[in-house]
């Protein structure tokens, strides 16, 4: 978290009562949402509400000890991030402080509170190669530098939104460190690779583009059926252990975006380490680079301050924004969005706030519209493009998707990816309800499909739609009268749903191979289903029984598709072993 | 130290008083009534000239001429190696009679967060020798698996069949010597009646294990305001003996409903707004910030595991208590009521029971290779079975196919020999897969799609499946 830099003289305030993270204070000279240090221990808090002299403050530490009469000292600036090279590979609670630095500096593994750092290293020194000479004329927003951050990123150092430009003057090669000046305007302006921008405003761009990418995930469901584009918004609700956080910790692993920011907002403590363990040893599918390398953790577990945990999501999509601005396409993983809704309760409600729906507060909907509609591809300030995907969990109370925080996200979100506790409780993962879902990029990405992956995507993805509607249907009747009492062709559409569901639909997150899918294979493993349902279809007309179809040794090979690494291979000769063993019958 | 004699409101477990000097939010408090008899109290809001008081002991008795000292810190636990052996009611005070108890160190009861960098990730293995827990759940050291009970299911039972064989798999091969990280069971009840308490408290004398335990007691007559503290006093000294000490302890705590409608209690007396059905909006957190002192730290030996359990209002896994517990634990293991009544024992229903850890404690090294593929099966398996009892009861065992009738066939043996296997049984991992392949061998090969081919060729009983045809 930065510091303070503004000069702005503000005056100090006395503590006049304590609750829990809300502190109100006396006499303080503060704006809105400015940040404030509380008590004795200069405890990091925000204003949130100025009435007569009387400040209110949420407090992002524990308050426990905290008495009345305690100093509380303005900084006159809003809650901000460090932004510049440092930020990935990195680990932050809800306020940008790095955890690793917290443990050295608090000396123990639990979290002592009255302790800050800068979000990003201000000593380590980085190698900085010029991108413009000098006489050039540069303006907001423009790339004048790069870094190489990680392996995977190089790390555009740019000239902050809020300058004014003009013309170089001087600029420097070589190492520094992030607040020295590399760049010097003639305005007098001095350039370094370190920026601040306040996390609850969007940084400015020029406009927002219609996105046409996908974002590919590599998982079948997702991609085969309801695909997400890159800049796009998708919310995953689903009761608990319905695989919300391992759907979540799947995009974050497999996406192919450049740049991954993961906020784990009020979730569990285990599984962030599970984050920070796996991700430094995984691989990054695109540039064969440790995942870490382009990822930047934000973790804020359920018994961490829930100031803190209202604000991580803003600091998690400033960072997206910043390096979206750098000409990347950012994926921002939200789990969960509930967490951060039911915060905003909690301190409206200590706040006396008048409650709208289940205690939620009235501007919920407002709040969560504003963030995901940080979202987006977007033409930057600087003449690049850049997006930003938001992907949120909700974790609804009771699996109920008719409460407020799911309801209002869907009213902003595109994709929709419902998790389904029955599926789940089978252990068909992942667990998203194939009939419930629905991506409204859908018909926008099928060009790319058609041009990247095969021409007749959208037509084999229609036939496994339909045979899965088919299936739904058909359920009903088999849970009636038993699946012997339907006609064979309906039999044989049972059978064919299945192995789409257990073949395609169904992929093992936890199997080396099976982790990830490219497309190619999602459609080839698709198509292989329809090939049998072709071939099949063939030989019924042709008068076989549908037990003798059903009963081939080719078909439950089907399932063993999506461990095999040489797949090609493996389904042309299944492909092959089916038709003929087909054939055989008649 | 100032003493008030300025209380203006008494109400529900709540005192109101005027003070002049500023007081710190949680401080401790001690109210002294006329008859001499002292209350603890915590500090619920702190502000200028006024401050509001939960007291722990319940409000009877208190009037406006009490007197109300501020002790000037926060509750603290004394901890030490020597509680093990000793049994305390809900605020900590021992109540078995024995010497007093001289701590090593006070510590805070509100606990500070783990840094999630500091962690270590829990993947060893806890062998509970319940074959629904291990070869189907999972129990690794770290985790927060919850019980989810309801009124008249046999929860009890199963939380001291695991206390009792709880082990390591690694600790059995190391023999009875005993170096290394030792075991240690921290009990702690919140409004449970005084003959479930006696049932727990004759059990772990029964069996010896009252000596590595310590035990806090709130029982079902104590005032519920005491009840809030009573898992942190738990909780407190389960992280001193794992973090300081190493020893791994397994935290028994039963009932939360009771802990959370005594957090109800307190905000209904405060007047805060309430959220779903009544509870605090801040429940989560609250409940969190115990659950979440469940862990593994980074460079050191002990560990924290904890249990707790609650009984679900009206058998309803959508009220708030199970709902937000389950959102905070890694996973939960359902008792339930069918298969109590079929004479189940442990009645564990493993299908919307989970283990979030499991996938990273089991396997070659750990359990046994085969383990995460014969768990997926059992459970798709047992779950196809499910179903089809649905549709029998419609059209009848004759209408359906061959495979289907296995299934079902499947199923019943799973609940009864599977799953039943009585309170004193204590199962080894191997005993448990291998109970599992006897089942699994009832279907043919071509179903078993979630195995790995070399492991069914390895462990598939030819035989089975010819004799199941045959019966």
């Amino acid at each position: 978290m930065s510091q303070a830099t503004d000069t702005d003289v503000r005056e100090d305030g006395i503590i006049e009562s304590v609750s829990g993270p809300v502190v109100t204070a006396r006499d303080l000279d503060a704006r809105m949402n400015d940040v404030v240090y509380v008590g004795s221990e200069g405890l990091m808090g925000e204003v949130i509400e100025i009435e007569g002299n009387i400040t209110t403050i949420q407090v992002y530490e524990e308050t426990s000890g905290v008495s009345p009469g305690e100093p509380v000292e303005g900084t006159g600036s809003p809650l901000s991030v460090d932004l510049g090279p440092g930020m990935l590979d990195a680990i932050y609670d809800g306020v940008q402080r790095p955890l690793d630095v917290l443990e050295e500096k608090m000396g123990s593994a639990f979290l002592d509170r009255g302790v800050d750092a800068p979000g990003i290293d201000l000593e380590k020194t980085w190698e900085f190669t010029p991108e413009v000479e000098e006489g050039d004329e540069v303006e907001a927003g423009d790339i004048v530098g790069t870094v190489p951050e990680t392996p995977s990123i190089d790390h555009k150092v740019m000239v902050p939104p809020d300058s004014e430009g003009g013309e170089v003057v001087a600029i420097e090669s070589g190492n520094f460190n992030v607040e020295e000046t590399v760049v010097e305007l003639d305005s007098g302006e001095e350039i370094q690779m370190h920026q601040e921008w306040p996390v609850r405003q969007q940084r400015p761009t020029v406009e927002k583009e219609t996105p046409t990418e996908p974002l590919i995930s590599g998982q079948r469901v997702l991609d085969g059926l309801f695909p997400i584009a890159k800049g796009g918004t998708a919310a995953i609700p689903g009761p608990f252990g319905s695989g919300k956080t391992v759907t979540q910790h799947q995009l974050a692993k497999w996406a192919d975006a450049d740049i991954v920011v993961y906020v784990g907002c009020g979730e569990r403590g285990n599984e962030m380490t599970e984050v920070i363990e796996d991700f430094p040893e995984l691989e990054d599918p695109t540039t064969g680079n440790a995942l870490m390398d382009r990822t930047c953790l934000i973790a804020n577990t359920s018994n961490m301050p829930v100031a803190a945990r209202e604000s991580c999501v803003y600091t998690g999509i400033t960072i997206a924004e910043y390096f979206r601005d750098m000409g990347y396409d950012v994926a921002l993983m939200a789990d969960s969005t509930s967490r951060w809704a039911e915060a905003m309760r909690e301190i409206s409600s200590r706040l006396e706030e008048m409650p709208g729906e289940e205690g939620y507060p009235a501007y919920l909907s407002a709040r969560l519209s504003e963030f995901y509609e940080r979202a987006g591809y977007f033409e930057n300030i600087n003449g690049t493009e850049g997006s930003v995907s938001v992907i949120g969990a909700v974790s609804p109370p009771g699996g109920d998707f008719s409460e407020p925080v799911t309801q209002n996200t869907l009213r902003i979100v595109k994709t929709f990816w419902a998790l389904d506790a029955d599926l789940a409780e089978r252990r068909h993962f992942p667990s998203i309800n194939w009939n419930e879902s629905y991506s409204l990029y859908r018909d926008q990405l099928d060009p790319w499909f058609e041009d990247n992956v095969r021409a007749d995507w959208p037509e084999t993805r229609q036939w496994a739609i339909d045979t899965l509607d088919e299936e739904a249907e058909l359920q009903e009747i088999v849970q009636l009268v038993g699946k012997d009492a339907l006609p064979e062709d309906q039999q044989l559409t049972l059978e064919i749903a299945r192995y789409l569901r257990e073949a395609w639909l169904q992929q093992n997150a936890f199997h080396d191979v099976d982790t990830f899918c490219e497309p190619e294979k999602t459609y080839r493993i698709m198509d292989a289903a329809k090939t049998y349902n072709d071939a099949a279809f063939e030989a019924l007309d042709a008068g076989v029984p549908v037990e003798e179809i059903t009963d081939i040794d080719a078909a439950p090979r089907l399932n063993r598709i999506g461990v095999q690494e040489d797949y090609n291979e493996y389904i042309d000769d299944l492909e092959d072993d089916i038709e003929s063993q087909l054939r055989e019958l008649y | 130290m100032k003493e008030y004699q300025t209380i203006t409101e008494i109400s529900g477990p709540l005192v109101f008083v005027e003070t002049d000097e500023p007081v710190g939010y949680d401080d401790i408090v001690e109210i002294e009534l006329s008859d001499g008899e002292t209350r603890r109290g915590q500090v619920l809001e702190s502000a200028s000239d006024y401050v509001a008081i939960q007291v722990f002991e319940g409000t009877e008795g208190i009037d406006r001429d009490a007197s109300v000292r501020f002790l000037g810190e926060t509750m603290k636990m004394p901890v030490t190696e020597d509680l093990l052996g000793r049994v305390m009611d809900g605020t900590g005070q021992p109540i078995d009679g024995g010497p007093e108890i001289v701590p090593d160190e006070r510590r805070d009861i509100v606990g500070e967060a783990i840094n999630p960098f500091s962690r270590e990730y829990p993947e060893e293995f806890i062998q509970t020798g319940v074959s629904a827990i291990d070869g189907m759940n999972t129990l690794v050291r770290g985790q927060k698996l919850p019980i989810f009970s309801a009124s008249g299911l046999p929860h009890n039972d199963l939380a001291l069949q695991i206390a009792r064989q709880a082990t390591v798999p690694e600790e059995e091969e190391a023999g009875d010597d005993d170096e290394g990280s030792e075991f240690a069971v921290i009990f702690g009840a919140m409004g449970i009646t005084a003959e479930e308490a006696n049932e727990f408290m004759d059990d772990f004398e029964r069996t010896g294990a009252l000596e590595r335990s310590v035990v806090f007691m709130n029982l079902a007559d104590d005032p519920a305001v005491e009840r809030t503290i009573t898992p942190r006093l738990a909780l407190t000294t389960a992280e001193y003996l794992a973090f300081e000490k190493d020893y791994h302890v397994l935290v028994i705590l039963t009932d939360m409903t009771n802990y959370c409608e005594a957090l109800r209690e307190i905000g209904a007396a405060r007047e805060e707004v309430p959220g779903r059905r009544g509870y605090p909006g801040y429940m989560y957190t609250d409940l969190a910030q115990l659950y979440e002192r469940a862990g593994r730290i980074e460079g050191r030996e002990g560990s924290v595991t904890q249990l707790p359990i609650l009984t679900m209002p009206g058998d309803d896994d959508t009220h708030p208590i199970p709902d937000l517990t389950g959102y905070i634990t890694e996973g939960q293991i359902y008792i339930d009521r069918d298969l109590n009544s079929q004479g189940i024992q442990p009645p564990i229903n493993v299908l919307p029971s989970l283990s979030r850890l499991m996938d990273d404690g089991i396997g070659e090294g750990l359990t046994r290779a085969d383990h995460a593929d014969v768990k997926d099966q059992i459970f798709a398996a047992y779950a196809e079975g499910e179903d089809l009892r649905d549709l029998v009861n419609i059209v009848g065992r004759e209408a359906l196919s061959e495979l289907d009738n296995k299934y079902l066939d499947f199923a019943d043996r799973f609940e009864e020999e599977f799953v039943d296997q009585g309170t004193d049984t204590a199962r080894s991992i191997d005993e448990t897969l291998e109970l599992g392949w006897d089942l699994l061998s009832m279907l043919p090969k071509d179903a078993l799609n979630r195995i790995d081919e070399d492991l069914i060729e390895e462990h598939y009983r030819e035989d089975e499946t010819a004799e199941a045809v045959e019966a």
